[in-house]
């Protein structure tokens, strides 16, 4: 790999990671609007408020940057990088088209995975250093939810991982057939429930809950480390919902696939994400013990039942 | 999500899961025509008979003063004075009548009750669904009497009366064959009007 194919690739996935998020946000702002009856920005942009996640940007642009007096400083100022980089490594993983990653390394399920549970950090950083009762409540509650829903998500991708007998993505979403589709069903579901936990979007926003918690862990946050903050979450919407599409829709599998195969994989990428949107609206927040109860009871047996299903398939040669 | 389904749960009746009913309430509201009013882009369709501003006609106004005295909050100010008419006929009597000088009304202070157009006799105020008239200076919502006149432009025409109503009083009066008109037949029709309407003399005090 030349220097020179080395920085487009870096620059393609810096500008996927700048442009996806937005993408899904203001996605997320009009079909959220629509599902509530009511039309949702109109104004920024000219047509339809395209540009309105621009404006805000702008906007936390010129807000003061805060930190509170008895707040850690450094961790405080640290955490919103250390909530946002780590998707930026994991979108870098995943594979778009037949044979393209924007990083390919072996293993790469691994990383990504590993990736993506830093993000959460971020999270728990933020809770710890700022000082605040309520930072503080939602970061425990963060870090509560992200052990009980890691197992959950890292037992369903095993599972996938052992039926593509891969551990790299693009092995994986090579391997895909149709069939999985069925065959690792339960699987998905766990990833899907599992990984809207992950990423604290409602119905599990109990770190956030600003009914209970103000912001959660965000609560001291201004200006541009805000944005950063709700930026991480939307990049990791779109990490997630790609990695759903790549390991259990067939990423890039689809008609014409040799040349299309990106578009597949965007397409089934924005299907998933606005699945994670739609939830968001229709359903309320758990809470706490429903929470915990969710991920030990229900989540965790089903993806080692998948498992199970997975490895008989597997030694039995479906 | 599974455990709301427990047996005394009253949720996720009907055989549906509650969560899933939730979903589909959604999705539907997604696909329905959203309810927002883009209010200054396209303008509102009010009901019928909307109380947004008062309108004068200042021609009908006869100064009596009854709408300033009906209204609750005092904002309607009125100033007038009185006019000599000269007798229309020889050895006649000279007449008077109020000329309006004023009239105003203070929409800070108004509260839209309508008793003013209600209790005018003469139909000089009039309901006007115009209602865009914010302004940043309190003390620019008193209307003047030119002001309030121009509101007159956007009076709607009334309401077509219901099919079986009765007449109004006005066509009535008039479609009523004159008082003993049998007796006196074709004789009738030629019978002056009973008054006349005075006119105002101007440029008395001007020169």
């Amino acid at each position: 790999m030349t220097l020179l194919e080395a920085s487009l690739r870096a620059v393609a996935a810096l500008a996927a990671f700048l442009v996806l998020p937005l993408l899904v946000g203001q996605a997320e702002h009009k079909v959220m609007a629509h599902m509530q009856g009511r039309l949702g920005p109109m104004y920024a942009g000219g047509f339809h408020g395209w540009a309105q996640l621009v404006a805000d940007g702008v906007k936390f642009l010129q807000k003061e940057d805060i930190t509170p007096r008895a707040a850690d400083r450094w961790v405080f100022r640290l955490a919103p990088a250390v909530a946002l980089v780590p998707y930026l490594v994991a979108l870098a993983l995943v594979p778009v088209h037949p044979g393209l990653a924007a990083v390919d390394v072996p293993g790469s399920v691994v990383l990504v995975l590993a990736a993506t549970s830093v993000g959460a950090l971020g999270t728990l950083m933020a809770g710890w250093s700022s000082a605040n009762k309520y930072s503080l409540i939602g970061g425990l509650r963060a870090a509560a939810q992200l052990v009980s829903y890691e197992l959950p998500i890292v037992l369903a991708v095993a599972s996938v991982a052992l039926a593509g007998g891969s551990l790299s993505l693009l092995g994986l979403a090579d391997a895909w057939s149709p069939w999985w589709l069925l065959w690792q069903l339960p699987g998905g579901l766990v990833f899907l429930v599992a990984a809207v936990a992950e990423l604290q979007r409602p119905p599990f926003d109990m770190p956030i809950a600003d009914a209970e918690l103000v912001m959660g862990a965000w609560t001291e946050y201004t200006g541009l480390r805000f944005a950063f903050f709700l930026l991480a979450e939307y990049a990791g919407i779109v990490v997630m919902s790609l990695l759903f599409a790549v390991l259990w829709l067939g990423g890039w599998h689809g008609p014409f696939e040799d040349a299309l195969g990106w578009l597949w994989t965007a397409v089934k990428g924005f299907g998933v994400a606005l699945v994670v949107i739609w939830v968001r609206v229709a359903w309320p927040r758990l809470r706490e013990d429903q929470l915990q109860r969710l991920a030990w009871l229900w989540l965790v047996p089903l993806a080692l039942l998948q498992l199970v299903l997975t490895g008989a398939g597997v030694v039995m040669g479906w | 999500m599974s455990e709301n389904e427990a047996p005394d749960d009253p949720r996720g009746r009907g055989g549906v899961p509650g969560v899933l009913k939730g979903l589909a309430t959604t999705a539907r509201t997604a696909l329905r025509p959203s309810h927002t009013a883009e209010y200054p882009d396209v303008a509102p369709t009010l009901p019928p008979r909307s109380r947004g501003v008062i309108a004068l006609l200042e021609e009908n106004c006869t100064s009596c003063m009854l709408c300033a005295r009906e209204c609750p909050d005092w904002c309607i100010y009125i100033d007038s004075h009185k006019e000599t008419v000269p007798a229309t006929t020889e050895g006649g009597r000279d007449r008077q009548r109020n000329v309006l000088d004023r009239f105003a009304i203070d929409f800070s202070l108004c509260m839209y009750c309508g008793i003013c157009i209600e209790v005018c006799p003469f139909d000089a105020l009039f309901w006007s669904p115009q209602f865009e008239y914010a302004e940043t200076d309190i003390r620019d919502l008193l209307h003047e009497k030119d002001r309030l006149g121009g509101w007159m432009a956007s009076v709607p025409p009334p309401p077509a009366l219901d099919e079986k109503a009765a007449e109004p009083g006005e066509v009535a009066a008039v479609n009523r064959p004159a008082r003993g008109a049998g007796a006196r037949a074709a004789g009738a029709a030629a019978r002056p009007p009973r008054t006349v309407r005075p006119r105002v003399v101007r440029g008395e005090e001007g020169t």
